[in-house]
């Protein structure tokens, strides 16, 4: 706490000065049962006659199960209960079937196949821990080992081995139509050689562990009136709710799940796998039943942040301005699809970073490897293509010759421009940041990085257009696995699939800003704009720039930051003096349009 | 599996009781855990409450440490405080209060840094049956010894000769990257020179290289170079959660280096 | 399975129980005695959580055999509190933030009391090395060491421990 300080300087005028919470220690609600151990986490509640449930698992990357014999595990002292797969009334899901996104994909106990090591194909549940961990080990099961594949890109190619059937082409399949999440924001193709320099690197991260203190796990107990309660460690309650619900085929009224006190979670308690084993064992021995992860389960079987492979292309001038950055990326999902298909979405909306390029363009595969299935971790999609950027930010200021803060300066978001996804920039404060590390650093930036601003130059001219952009159809489902189609976006692309905008019937440049409501509105975020800049409202050009004056812009926008700032923060009628009428929008906020094949999660859909 | 938890009055009565099947407890740091984790490698538990296991004593010019001594206890005994920065390396506070002196010798890599230092200490293990075997006897047979480890014997103390450092990946305390000890009697014309390495096989091992390049030799730049040039050879570093072979291999001569020159680590 | 009986102090209670042969202390505590304030995290004497006092000395109950606390004194986290008042460094805890999940905290604050027990006015790298076999994953170790500094003054002050 004491090693914050606050830059109350910065941005001054667009806020009160009426912080009351920020940066002063708070007393936590619920410490006081912390300090005491009174709080109460999911093991903590005791139960007469608990069965402790343990899974046989895998120890193979990829097999097939010829025979399991439990004969002589089903004999020991203290076992209740063998559960097979065909216990599970609806053995598959995955886990954002919840909100109609993805195929079902993953089994609970998985009948005929594994596809990574440690997947669990039959629980047995016994009267302590011990004889339910001697029964496990009791078990004789007959693989047959498969061939398996551990690394994205082999995944990816003719022939590798199919992880998981319900994505025979080892890629999750997008908006129905691509086997890739696709962003296309103007011309990369065009602009790249425009370049006076391509810089290319490749980043790669490995999967980590959320590893809380306490493992993940589940105790569930019959309850009167046919319902189960349910203790769990979940950090999505209603996530373990609705896949025990979907996956027992019961009425979720049945259940009554009890969590929110969580050992530390980051992410990794999301998987929705305990509740539904507990709450299964339960149903079937009549008794309480704990499904609980020892420490390695934890580390091993327990989904971590997905490795990812990143491949960065950008176009920069000479003077340090990125005109054209893009991106391919390999998202390691495991075996199943758990979260990372979302996880790519969130990463892909993110790009190009907090960077003004007029031309980006990135492809990036959900790929299932026979490696542990990942899933959610702090900074959600988000984290490895940072550190992919910020370092490919560096590799970009070698090449120029710039520091890199300033290179960063220079190319930062400021108010007003739009970005990749089609949104405009606000509240920017990067280049501030930049200037304050600095000077902590001690050290001396160029006047003109020294005296940038995110509130100056932003949203003038190209910055605050969606340039024409040039789409594709490459990466149909089942096109790679054809042999037609490189992972590259478009380096080495054939000509198969490409539309040029405006050739083929339809006019496919880019919509403009999907709601007039997303403009920004000076009186609703709280952000003064001075009187000198409302005075002259610039009306925005509605005409779209032609390709070739979007790419020759960033060369020509040296001098903008000394031009008046026009910002479009300007554009709805200025704030006048006095009380600020309250916002009311001029329509009312609506869903986006729902197009078939559409994720809603790329819709307009403002949330 | 049934457990069934053994205790005798003596250690030699605990070591005749000991079968295939049986485990010793000392501490439990090891063998708790394999029952926690219901190891199929034991169904039997044999502990002694002998007294003499826990006992701190001159022997000759060096010390005489009971196997059942608690790192906690040897680092407040006085006549051992050269070894006070080895005990402190081994776990947090709750582990030196239970893991033993005889425990250290039976973990596997990357534990047991208390191992390292007796082996480049020239320590004799007593067996229960009296038996005194030099410690790196003792390494090599050990996954083969009958009965029990009773006490070690150091034979001389080494205050002023011996260095020690443990290289880990988290502050203050992890498993080690690698473990150093050295012992280098002689000052200016080093004699008899001992470098242990822990972390880079499957036991402690003795860097013999290193120590005949540094024999009648002293801690110059130069000398020291050669020894770092040569302290891995004969060592076998694992792959593990800690550290790859091939980066232990990288940085225990860089290690040894500073150590030896008494830079910081 | 096979049950051992075990007398032992709990708190300053004399408590029996019936254990599994073969089970360890954390066990005993939590579904033996109903003490539930001591935690496993790794039941691998990694992480601390269930760190408690056995005859005042800082031990992992998880690693520890529950037989072999015959006769001793345990003291858990549930007995910091004296009568309705917390503890200067459960006080310290809440007062500073030391704590956010709060899995580790039992074990953590127990570590902080054994400390404190030995050496009352530590350095900041004793409280380091004190606390150095207990992981914490959300609050971070540096509100905790500030937190024991500063339990360690107040206790100092109060000349008690």
């Amino acid at each position: 706490m004491s090693s914050i300080e606050f830059r109350k300087d910065l941005f001054a005028d667009e806020r009160e000065d009426d912080l009351n919470e920020i940066g002063k220690p708070t007393v936590r609600q619920d410490i006081v049962g912390h300090v005491t151990g009174r709080s109460k986490f999911y093991d903590d509640h005791l139960f007469e006659g608990l069965l402790h449930m343990r899974c046989v698992r895998s120890p193979h990357h990829h097999a097939r199960i010829r025979s399991v014999d439990v004969s002589a595990a089903e004999r020991m002292p203290g076992v209740r209960r063998v559960i097979w797969p065909k216990d599970v009334p609806s053995n598959l899901n995955t886990l954002l079937s919840l909100i109609n996104f993805g195929l079902d994909d993953e089994q609970l106990l998985s009948a005929n196949k594994v596809s990574y090591m440690g997947e669990p194909i039959l629980a047995i549940v016994a009267d302590t821990e011990r004889q339910a961990r001697d029964a496990v080990a009791a078990v004789r099961v007959d693989w047959q080992e498969l061939p398996h594949v551990l690394d994205v890109e082999e995944a990816l190619k003719p022939g590798a081995p199919v992880v998981n059937e319900v994505y025979p082409g080892n890629t999750f399949d997008y908006h129905d139509l691509y086997d890739h999440q696709k962003l296309r924001f103007g011309d990369v193709e065009t602009a790249l050689p425009e370049a006076d320099h391509v810089v290319e690197g490749e980043y790669q991260m490995s999967p980590i562990e959320q590893a809380p203190v306490e493992t993940c796990g589940a105790i569930a107990a019959p309850e009167e009136n046919g319902r189960f309660v349910c203790h769990t460690s979940t950090q999505a309650l209603f996530f373990s709710l609705g896949t025990t619900a979907k996956m027992l085929d019961m009425p979720s009224s049945r259940l009554h799940f009890i969590g929110g006190t969580v050992g530390g979670g980051f992410g990794g308690k999301v998987d929705s796998h305990h509740e539904p084993l507990a709450v299964l064992g339960a149903m079937l021995t009549g008794r309480p039943v704990k499904y609980m992860w020892d420490r390695t389960e934890e580390m091993r079987v327990g989904a971590p942040r997905g490795a990812e492979r990143w491949r960065i292309r950008d176009g920069v001038m000479k003077d340090g301005r990125i005109i054209a950055r893009e991106f391919t990326g390999f998202f390691d999902s495991g075996a199943f699809t758990r979260l990372s298909s979302y996880a790519i979405i969130k990463g892909t909306g993110h790009l190009p970073g907090p960077y003004t390029i007029p031309n980006v363009s990135s492809n990036v595969y959900c790929v299932y490897t026979n490696r542990t299935p990942a899933t959610a971790m702090r900074g959600f999609g988000i984290t490895g293509v940072d550190f992919a950027i910020e370092c490919h930010m560096d590799k970009v200021a070698e090449a120029v010759g710039m520091h890199p803060v300033e290179l960063r300066i220079l190319n930062a978001y400021r108010d007003g421009d739009v970005k990749a996804h089609r949104r405009f920039a606000k509240n920017c404060a990067l280049i501030e940041c930049c200037q304050v590390a600095s000077q902590k650093a001690g050290l001396s930036l160029s006047p003109e990085a020294k005296n940038a601003s995110s509130t100056v130059g932003g949203g003038i001219g190209w910055r605050a257009e969606v340039p024409e952009t040039l789409t594709d159809d490459m990466g149909k489902i089942g096109d790679r696995k054809r042999q037609e189609i490189p992972t590259q976006p478009l380096g080495g692309a054939t000509t198969k699939g490409r539309v040029p905008a405006g050739t083929m019937g339809e006019n496919v440049v880019a919509s403009e800003v999907q709601d007039t409501d997303m403009q920004i509105d000076p009186t609703r975020i709280g952000h003064s704009v001075s009187q000198a800049i409302v005075a002259q409202p610039a009306p925005r050009p509605r005409q779209l720039t032609l390709p070739a004056a979007a790419l020759q812009a960033p060369a020509q926008s040296e001098g903008s930051a000394t031009q008046p700032a026009l910002s479009t923060f300007a554009e709805p009628a200025a704030p006048t003096h006095g009380q600020p009428a309250p916002y009311k929008p001029e329509k009312p906020f609506q869903r986006g349009v729902k197009r078939p094949g559409v994720s809603r999660f790329i819709s307009g859909t403002r949330r | 599996m049934t457990i069934t938890i053994d205790t005798y009055p003596t250690l030699g009565e605990a070591a005749s009781a000991m079968r295939t099947g049986s485990q010793f407890l000392g501490g439990g740091t090891m063998v708790v855990r394999g029952l926690n984790f219901a190891s199929p490698d034991f169904d039997k538990v044999i502990r002694s409450t002998d007294s003499a296991l826990s006992e701190i004593r001159p022997e000759g010019n060096g010390i005489k440490l009971g196997a059942g001594v608690t790192m906690a206890r040897l680092m407040q005994a006085s006549g051992a405080e050269f070894l006070e920065p080895v005990a402190r390396a081994v776990g947090g506070p709750a582990v030196r209060n239970m893991a033993t002196i005889g425990g250290n010798l039976f973990v596997c890599s990357p534990f047991g840094d208390f191992g390292v230092a007796l082996l480049a200490l020239d320590a004799l293990v007593q067996m229960s049956d009296g038996q005194m075997l030099p410690i790196e006897d003792f390494y090599r047979q050990r996954e083969n010894l009958r009965g029990l480890v009773s006490a070690v014997i150091i034979p001389r103390s080494a205050h002023g000769a011996f260095r020690f450092r443990k290289v880990v990946r988290t502050k203050p305390k992890g498993a080690a990257v690698v473990t150093i000890a050295a012992h280098l009697p002689g000052g200016n014309r080093i004699s008899g020179a001992r470098i242990a390495l822990g972390a880079m096989g499957s036991t402690p091992l003795r860097a013999k290289d290193a120590e005949r390049a540094l024999e009648g030799g002293s801690l110059d730049a130069h000398t020291v170079q050669r020894v770092c040039e040569m302290c891995c050879n004969g060592l076998n570093p694992q792959d593990d959660s800690i550290a790859s072979a091939w980066y232990r291999r990288e940085v225990a001569p860089v290690h040894l280096r500073r150590l030896l020159l008494g830079e910081e680590s | 399975m096979t049950k051992t009986p075990i007398q032992f102090s709990l708190n300053g209670t004399e408590t029996g129980v019936f254990a599994d042969t073969g089970a360890n202390l954390l066990d005993v505590l939590r579904r033996g005695a109903g003490d539930l304030s001591a935690k496993q995290g790794c039941a691998q004497g990694g992480c601390g959580a269930c760190s408690v006092l056995i005859d005042g000395e800082l031990h992992l109950a998880c690693l520890t055999l529950a037989e072999t606390v015959e006769g001793k004194q345990v003291q858990t986290a549930a007995d910091l509190e004296d009568g309705p008042d917390l503890h200067p460094l459960q006080k310290a805890f809440v007062e500073g933030f030391a704590a956010q999940c709060g899995f580790c905290s039992p074990g953590m604050l127990m570590a902080a009391k054994a400390l404190l027990r030995s050496n009352p006015n530590p350095t900041r790298d004793q409280v380091a090395d004190a606390i150095s076999g207990n992981i914490c994953r959300c609050t971070g170790y540096e509100p905790i060491i500030n937190a024991i500094l500063t339990a360690a003054v107040e206790m100092r002050g109060r000349g008690a421990a």
